[in-house]
């Protein structure tokens, strides 16, 4: 008797298995497959190691809503969390050399597998960005930031929003397609700093 | 093209820029626009990939390998050595490998299990590049020239097939590096550009069709002739992701997912880009 009931559970089981094999696997089994065999695709080269596909918190919740709204509770809490890794100027000091900054803003290398370790490192803002007007060749996957200082104001609140956008553009607005530059370690502190002042010195051409 | 109008054209395009002000770099840009879209429709007058397809029907056609057999006996999925609009339901299942294969992974299992290459021999030489040609590269050339103006229609019938899609859908979101950058960074909005260079929105149909069709391409800046894996390996190179390994299975999952969404659209290519 007790056989029988063994034997039965076990035909359960194996039939619940079998449905589960017949279903669709979920999106989470799919995302999670889908990570894996990432993993297995690529060899490390260059200074791009196979730790680039290991996803960090922000990375993971961005993929997993990618296709879908992202829930206003899970934007607060990556902007939370980005807002906090943000490294200020101990110094206070916002800006830097815009000159340096349009360098900075021209300059398309840095991570690749095929670049210099030791550099040169930009920040390929002209990829997504219009700001010198002098500089036609600009992309538009982000918006104009021509006159960005001279638009909002040359204020201590937006400089130190300029600084921190750049530093990690998460922390303002989840899931941007913009890199977390300094979060990230992309670029340095002083680098952002040009970049501040490209965006916010009265003397930059992104101001004329 | 006229010569005068294209000079004229670029004159105008730098008065702007000396220039400056904002009206004026909307006219110099678009000015500029046109002036690569007029560099790319004169490009189209003739094609060097011509010489890789030549290369390529060559080495279809000949003994190789250490058994001396040519690509006669290779079935990329319409019967043994038949090439005639083979490409455009690629990528596909395959029972006697047992897995999803794109064009470069078969040609690689041919010539494996028909012309007695070891695999490392067959996959050693994926691209091109200055004083080093690829036999690939050729092979792929011609294969996908004999499907020119053949509609695409890459099936989802086999569950490897559909696994395959699905799971090049999610790797085409997924975001990682130092960048975040995800395939989707620069590909899933309508009308953007990076730099001036204008970019397909994949996830859409028109956007899949009109970029999935045009690869393989020859790129005029490389003088090199460019195949689907060597365009997903550079876009992950920009993206600041390590190397992609050539025929790997995440490369074939993102290969069934463009593929398949570019369905309905006429093949058109080895096609030729900047």
């Amino acid at each position: 008797m007790r056989k029988n009931i063994l034997l039965w559970a076990g035909a359960v089981a194996v039939a619940a298995a079998v449905v589960g094999c017949a279903t669709a696997p979920t999106d989470v089994e799919v995302s999670r497959r889908a990570a894996a065999v990432l993993k297995d695709s690529f060899n490390a080269k260059g200074q791009a190691g196979l730790d680039r596909l290991d996803q960090d918190e922000t990375q993971r919740l961005c993929t997993q809503y990618a296709n879908k709204p992202l829930p206003k509770d899970v934007a607060e809490m990556i902007e939370k969390l980005n807002l906090a890794s943000i490294k200020w100027p101990a110094d206070g000091k916002w800006l830097g050399d815009w000159k340096n900054g349009e360098k900075i803003a021209q300059e398309g290398r840095g991570k690749q597998f095929s670049d210099d370790p030791k550099g040169p490192v930009g920040g390929n803002c002209y990829a997504c960005h219009q700001l010198a007007p002098q500089e036609v060749s600009f992309g538009t996957i982000g918006p104009s930031l021509y006159q960005f200082g001279k638009l909002r104001g040359y204020t201590d609140e937006i400089r130190k929003y300029a600084y921190g956008k750049v530093w990690n553009a998460d922390a303002y607005s989840a899931c941007s397609n913009m890199p977390r530059f300094g979060h990230s370690q992309i670029l340095s502190e002083q680098q952002i700093r040009d970049l501040v002042a490209l965006l916010m010195d009265p003397e930059s051409p992104v101001n004329k | 093209m006229n010569i005068m109008t294209r000079r004229a054209s670029v004159r105008v395009a730098i008065a702007a820029v000396v220039v400056g002000a904002a009206a004026t770099v909307a006219l110099a840009q678009t000015s500029a626009v046109e002036e690569i879209e007029k560099y790319r429709a004169a490009l189209q007058d003739g094609n060097p990939a011509d010489l890789w397809e030549a290369r390529g029907e060559d080495l279809w056609k000949s003994p190789r390998g250490p058994k001396k057999v040519s690509f006669a006996t290779c079935d990329l999925g319409q019967g043994p050595g038949v090439v005639k609009g083979a490409y455009a339901q690629l990528p596909k299942y395959f029972a006697d490998a047992g897995r999803v294969m794109d064009l470069e992974t078969r040609l690689v299992y041919c010539m494996v299990t028909q012309q007695g290459y070891t695999d490392a021999d067959a996959r050693k030489n994926p691209f091109g590049g200055p004083g080093q040609k690829s036999d690939i590269e050729a092979l792929v050339a011609y294969v996908t020239s004999q499907s020119r103006g053949v509609k695409m229609n890459v099936a989802l019938d086999h569950p490897k097939e559909k696994e395959a899609f699905a799971l090049g859908e999610k790797m085409f979101v997924f975001r990682g590096g130092p960048h975040d950058f995800s395939c989707a960074t620069c590909h899933a909005e309508t009308g953007k550009r990076i730099r001036l260079q204008d970019l397909p929105n994949l996830m859409t149909v028109a956007g899949a069709q009109k970029a999935y069709t045009t690869w393989p391409a020859y790129r005029v800046s490389q003088g090199e002739m460019r195949t689907f894996q060597w365009r997903l390996n550079d876009c992950f190179r920009q993206q600041r992701f390590p190397d992609l390994i050539f025929t790997s299975d995440a490369s074939i999952a993102l290969t069934m997912y463009l593929a398949h969404n570019a369905n309905g659209a006429a093949f058109n290519a080895p096609a030729i880009k900047r």
